[in-house]
């Protein structure tokens, strides 16, 4: 029987097939509860109470909305280019679940472990940008073009800085595995022997780029309601609509376990002496996610032209310096190695 | 068929669909999407070489940020492709008897191409477990570091000469003042209040 998995080509087929069931239903199901949480965090910030009728403390409340969106009826604006508007809401979606294939829960929990992990991920989310430009293109409309094109040129700028802070996360570590991220994290030290430290300031540059990368409020300009209506969402309804909202949150939730495998230590776990395992880095993405709900919550939305400000003329050169400057500290092994774990063998 | 077998003729087919889809459809936006299907489709055939590097910096750069701008312009402009593409007809013949003859030197080339044996030798070994980012990175930065050098000095005179090129400043629109903005004193500007949770305002 194990052998069937493992050698003859059905069977490994199979095995991947089963492999990625096993990351993605557990990711949708942890999804829809997400949007609940989000949502909950949200309205007790504003003091309401939230989602609360459907299931116990509202807690069904995604799977009603799910129901609600998969039985209302598919609406094609006319003169809209039929192919590439149901084309936008795929890509979407299958661009967020496809960058999980590299992301590991555990030490050696991951679907495919290649040598370039990061740079995958990082490729797969500037794909991210073509649903949201097709989308906006094929509505045949001018709020949803507009908030394309807003929205291509938003995560654009940002992807840069987010290119560089991750190439100062690679020099450190001199691997793009997300296994050697992680493992280069553990000195002994817990808490305090992760990336966060060393790369301090860059974790909240990574942070707040991520917001902008996601189209997250504060920097969610593209949907930007009091200018363009939903934005590039203008036009969609029905499951379209779903394969697009839950693309954005399975992005965001990305973003968060990119965070915690670049700067909290993945599955380490904070005190020395505790084991290590796949609940840390559930409760590191949890903490990571709690922080975007919370910056939904609290922020007033950005300005078009700070949000560009911000990102060329702020993030971009403070990235680049960075990159110079953890080049410096890791070639020197400046404080033992702090910076070159590679260096040290950590 | 082994499944890396059947990995390349999917990957090889629709590169080569997706190359002529971009030059039959009638749609300069589709042509975009098709050439960027046919980006994604030879870095998948990157990656069976075990040339995950260039694989991903494909994606990154050529339909990360290259077809992104393609696209842009392409959705932007106002231009009739269909009337340009009436004509095409008209330049068919010719368009064909040049492909034809690439395509004959190109045989010609390669049937009857021999290497030099010191060539030969210069060709770079596989770099076996070694992951290639590395050595990629060792032959840019160790190797060729003047030459690498070299390549970015004329890429930064190019960007300089066309941010010259285009630069011209406008004084009669109005512009937001960054700084003005963020140095006003937020006492002067909003007022707090605390409220009580469940009592509102």
């Amino acid at each position: 029987m194990v052998e069937f998995f493992t050698t003859t080509n059905l069977g490994i087929v199979l095995m991947v097939l089963g492999q990625c069931l096993l990351v993605l239903i557990p990711l949708l199901v942890a999804l829809a509860f997400l949007m609940y949480a989000d949502r909950k965090v949200w309205a007790a910030v504003q003091m309401r109470k939230g989602p609360n009728v459907v299931g116990v403390f509202g807690l069904l409340q995604s799977f009603a909305d799910f129901i609600k969106y998969i039985v209302k009826e598919v609406v094609v604006p006319a003169g809209a280019d039929k192919g590439v508007f149901f084309l936008a809401p795929m890509i979407s979606f299958v661009m967020a679940v496809i960058a999980w294939a590299v992301i590991p829960f555990n030490e050696g929990w991951v679907l495919s472990d290649i040598n370039v992990a990061i740079l995958y991920v990082f490729a797969i989310s500037s794909l991210e940008v073509y649903g949201v430009i097709m989308g906006g293109w094929a509505s045949n409309s001018k709020y949803p073009f507009l908030g394309s094109l807003r929205s291509a040129a938003q995560m654009i700028s940002y992807e840069v800085s987010i290119g560089l802070i991750i190439i100062g996360v690679i020099i450190s570590t001199g691997s793009m595995n997300f296994g050697a991220i992680v493992a280069a994290q553990d000195t002994g030290y817990g808490i305090l022997g992760w990336y966060w430290l060393p790369h301090f300031p860059m974790l909240f540059l990574f942070f707040i780029s991520a917001l902008a990368e996601t189209n997250r409020p504060p920097f969610d300009l593209p949907e930007a309601e009091s200018e363009l209506v939903a934005g590039y969402q203008v036009e969609y309804s029905s499951t379209p609509f779903l394969l697009f909202m839950i693309g954005e949150l399975m992005a965001v939730v990305l973003m968060c376990a990119l965070v915690s495998l670049m700067f909290l230590g993945g599955w380490l776990s904070p005190i020395p002496g505790l084991p290590d395992g796949v609940l840390w880095m559930i409760l590191k993405m949890g903490l990571c996610f709690f922080m975007f709900a919370m910056v939904k919550a609290i922020t007033p939305r950005y300005r078009y032209d700070q949000l560009m400000r911000l990102g060329w003329k702020v993030f971009l050169p403070m990235s680049l310096a960075w990159v110079v400057l953890v080049s410096f500290l890791a070639k020197f092994e400046i404080l033992g190695g702090f910076w070159a774990r590679y260096a040290i063998g950590a | 068929m082994t499944v890396a077998a059947f990995t390349f003729y999917a990957f090889a087919v629709t590169t080569i669909t997706g190359g002529l889809m971009t030059v039959l459809s009638r749609n300069p936006v589709h042509s975009v999407l098709w050439l960027i299907l046919a980006f994604l489709s030879s870095a998948g055939l990157f990656v069976l070489l075990g040339a995950e590097f260039v694989a991903m910096l494909l994606i990154i750069v050529y339909v990360g940020a290259v077809a992104v701008l393609f696209l842009f312009v392409v959705m932007m402009l106002d231009v009739d492709f269909a009337s340009l593409k009436a004509e095409m007809t008209k330049y068919m013949p010719l368009g064909l008897l040049i492909g034809v003859i690439i395509l004959m030197q190109l045989a010609l080339a390669f049937g009857v191409w021999g290497y030099d044996e010191a060539a030969q030798a210069r060709v770079a070994a596989p770099t076996g477990d070694f992951p290639n980012t590395g050595a990629l990175g060792l032959l840019l930065y160790d190797k060729y570091i003047l030459l690498f050098q070299l390549a970015g000095l004329i890429l930064l005179v190019a960007m300089i000469g066309a941010i010259v090129l285009t630069l011209r400043h406008r004084i009669d629109i109005k512009r937001q003042n960054i700084v003005a903005q963020m140095m006003r004193d937020p006492a002067k500007a909003m007022e707090l209040k605390d409220v009580k949770p469940g009592q509102g305002l």
